[in-house]
């Protein structure tokens, strides 16, 4: 095991797929000289040079296009958007294109295709560049949808991206690039997509998060359990296509009770799909209903105290807890 | 900004005039190709009114020589790419007729097992990616498998044919300066039948569009696509550029749609004078008659050509009439293809 931050352990799952496979190139904006715009492909021009590592013009729609393409072409691109809010000028390639070439062609072509961006809110950049839309790119059959919590997690699931013969959105909470964690040295470490993590163990309440959500799920247990002496058992759902029910489900039966803490919106968002899904298979086991702790329904905005008001925190957390116990 | 390295021609070559080398096998077969088409959807329109072609469906009628001309200047390896208005391209390109009116059908042995439709018909076997439906959104994927080839040090040119109505789309301009930047090997073939659904070309593009094109650096050449061997020779000088690893070519057939822009097209914004007057320069007409005059062929071979046309269409039609029905339970399939450790 090795320490290193998350933006590093990204940088290393892309620098093995490129060694390990000639087919591995990466497209983006600014990602070549630059280093990217969270230096995650920082020193990679370098070392592959301009054809692998393509800096790119600020054409969403034509670089994501452009992947499908490649990948079309048995290639194994790997195209970042430099943050998912520049990901709507590319929906109609992502949406149209990367789910369905495989559906609508009855098998024949599959897009073998990595979509990396940066995802969340919390750095006072404004209604347009803090979106967390994880949940609605989860909203397409044809995708899969992927959102580490930490360093590990991030390198063993990006690696897995690039065997996956399906288009992949890896999603990166910009917070979490700075994170320290301990990455397993084990050039062939992957983790399987869908299978969901115990992040922590406990035994009267589950709360379930993903990305950086992760983490205020896990203070919140702290607190939880420092100051009320209750047992909260944290799911890092690490991907939300394919999703891990059966884990959610069997904590759920365990705890009886369940907490979803999630950056998007409240109104339509994954949150409301796990909910449901709990209710649908869990019903008799709960003994409160199933309790959100989301962002709140308003476009992000800039000053710090009216951000911190509208992204939900551990508080929030520990008190949607308190209230079905 | 720097210049790129290899200087594109900046006055495009003129296709040949004259179909010098084209021999009498050739253009026999772009004429069975034309006939193809047209008889395929004529009755395809008949299919449509009688319940047993569906969704939407936008029929190829007087375009004919951009689909055969262009699409036979390609080599089997290289990779097709298309809009909605897709039949003649599958046809010019050699999937099989029944293959495709069971698409249309909705049937298992169709192109998608019936899961695509006319305006999503695909088939790897021939390097043919697609129809696509979302107009202008097929450019940037060509531009994919262009690099894709070219990375791979492939001997494949990738065409993007598309229609005067993609080119108001940012995907277009996207599209067109991505393969100059990159050099890539596309042949963009617009066919400019003058009508976006039923918007007039002048009140959607600001400057002609094969001058757009020579904005992004790269030869551009306007044809009379009602001329398939103009399209043909021009098309042909177009891949052999994009071959030779010179980058992309733009070329802008002329073209007249007959029908409306789909079967629900009352066609309330041009006068059927106007439709008349195109159909005096129709593209079978034309080879006919040079065909005839040249000696190339005689009336009972045209007719010949005509019979053998109408038969394969209609056994077309009665191969995509037995073919079954896809099972329900064959809804999810290829939603996702299985990968290692899934």
């Amino acid at each position: 095991m090795t320490e290193m931050r998350m933006r590093e352990a990204l940088r290393e799952a892309l620098r093995e797929e490129m060694l390990r496979d000639e087919r591995v190139f990466l497209m983006g904006e600014d990602i070549g000289a630059y280093g990217g715009s969270y230096t995650v492909t920082r020193g990679l021009l370098d070392e592959f040079g301009p054809d692998r590592v393509r800096d790119t013009p600020i054409s969403e729609s034509g670089i994501v296009g452009a992947g499908i393409g490649a990948a079309l072409s048995g290639l194994r691109p790997m195209v970042e958007i430099m943050t998912i809010n520049f990901s709507l000028l590319a929906m109609d390639q992502i949406v149209n294109n990367a789910s369905k070439f495989l559906y609508m062609s009855a098998g024949q072509f599959n897009v073998p295709l990595v979509l990396r961006m940066a995802s969340g809110g919390g750095s006072q950049l404004g209604a347009t560049h803090s979106h967390s839309f994880e949940g609605m790119y989860a909203h397409f059959p044809g995708l899969k949808v992927v959102c580490p919590s930490n360093p590990a997690d991030a390198k063993g699931l990006l690696k897995q991206a690039f065997r996956d013969e399906n288009p992949v959105i890896f999603i990166e909470h910009s917070a979490l690039y700075s994170m320290k964690g301990e990455v397993p040295d084990d050039p062939d470490f992957r983790i399987s997509f869908g299978k969901a993590r115990i992040a922590r163990e406990g035994t009267d309440v589950t709360i379930v998060g993903y990305s950086g959500s992760v983490h205020q799920a896990l203070r919140a247990a702290t607190m939880l359990e420092e100051q009320e002496q209750i047992s909260a058992e944290v799911i890092d759902l690490r991907c939300l296509r394919p999703l891990d029910m059966e884990t959610v489900i069997a904590s759920v039966k365990k705890t009886n009770r369940a907490v979803i803490v999630e950056d998007d919106w409240k109104f339509g968002g994954f949150g409301g799909e796990l909910s449901a899904q709990i209710m649908e298979k869990a019903f008799d086991w709960l003994d409160a209903p199933v309790a959100r702790v989301s962002g709140k329904d308003v476009p992000m905005p800039y000053n710090r105290n009216l951000e911190f008001a509208a992204l939900p925190s551990e508080e929030d957390v520990v008190e949607a807890v308190l209230a079905m116990l | 900004m720097p210049p790129r390295t290899k200087t594109a021609p900046r006055t495009a070559p003129k296709p040949a005039p004259k179909p010098a080398g084209l021999g009498g096998e050739r253009l026999g077969h772009f004429l069975y190709q034309m006939l193809l088409i047209r008889r395929f959807e004529e009755r395809t329109g008949e299919m449509y009114t009688k319940g047993k072609v569906r969704g939407f469906l936008h029929l190829y009628i007087g375009e004919e020589a951009c689909a055969v001309g262009a699409i036979n200047a390609l080599e089997p390896q290289d990779k097709l790419i298309t809009h909605y208005r897709d039949h003649g391209h599958a046809l010019a390109r050699g999937i099989e007729a029944p293959r495709v009116m069971a698409e249309l059908f909705a049937r298992v042995d169709g192109t998608s097992k019936g899961r695509g439709g006319s305006m999503h018909i695909f088939d790897k076997a021939k390097n043919f990616f697609g129809g696509h439906a979302i107009v202008g959104g097929h450019m940037p994927v060509a531009v994919g498998l262009a690099l894709g080839s070219k990375m791979k040090k492939e001997d494949a040119v990738t065409m993007c044919v598309f229609g005067d109505g993609g080119v108001a789309e940012g995907e277009f301009h996207e599209a067109l300066n991505l393969s100059a930047l990159w050099d890539v090997p596309v042949v963009w073939f617009c066919e400019n039948n003058g009508y976006g659904m039923g918007l007039p070309l002048a009140k959607s593009n600001a400057n002609d569009i094969y001058k757009l094109a020579e904005a992004y650096r790269m030869p551009s050449v306007r044809v009379d696509g009602m001329d398939v061997i103009g399209v043909y020779e021009a098309t042909k000088t177009a891949v052999e550029f994009c071959r030779a690893g010179n980058g992309p070519y733009f070329i802008e057939a002329m073209t007249h749609r007959y029908r409306g822009h789909s079967m629900a097209d009352a066609e309330l914004y041009r006068d059927k004078a106007e439709v008349e007057e195109s159909r005096k320069g129709d593209a079978i007409e034309r080879l006919k008659k040079a065909m005839l005059a040249d000696g190339l062929m005689d009336g009972s071979g045209y007719e010949a050509l005509v019979a053998r046309v109408e038969e394969e269409v209609g056994a077309a039609i009665a191969f995509a009439d037995a073919s079954p029905q896809p099972e329900i339970s064959t809804l999810f399939d290829n939603i996702y293809r299985e990968s290692p450790n899934d």
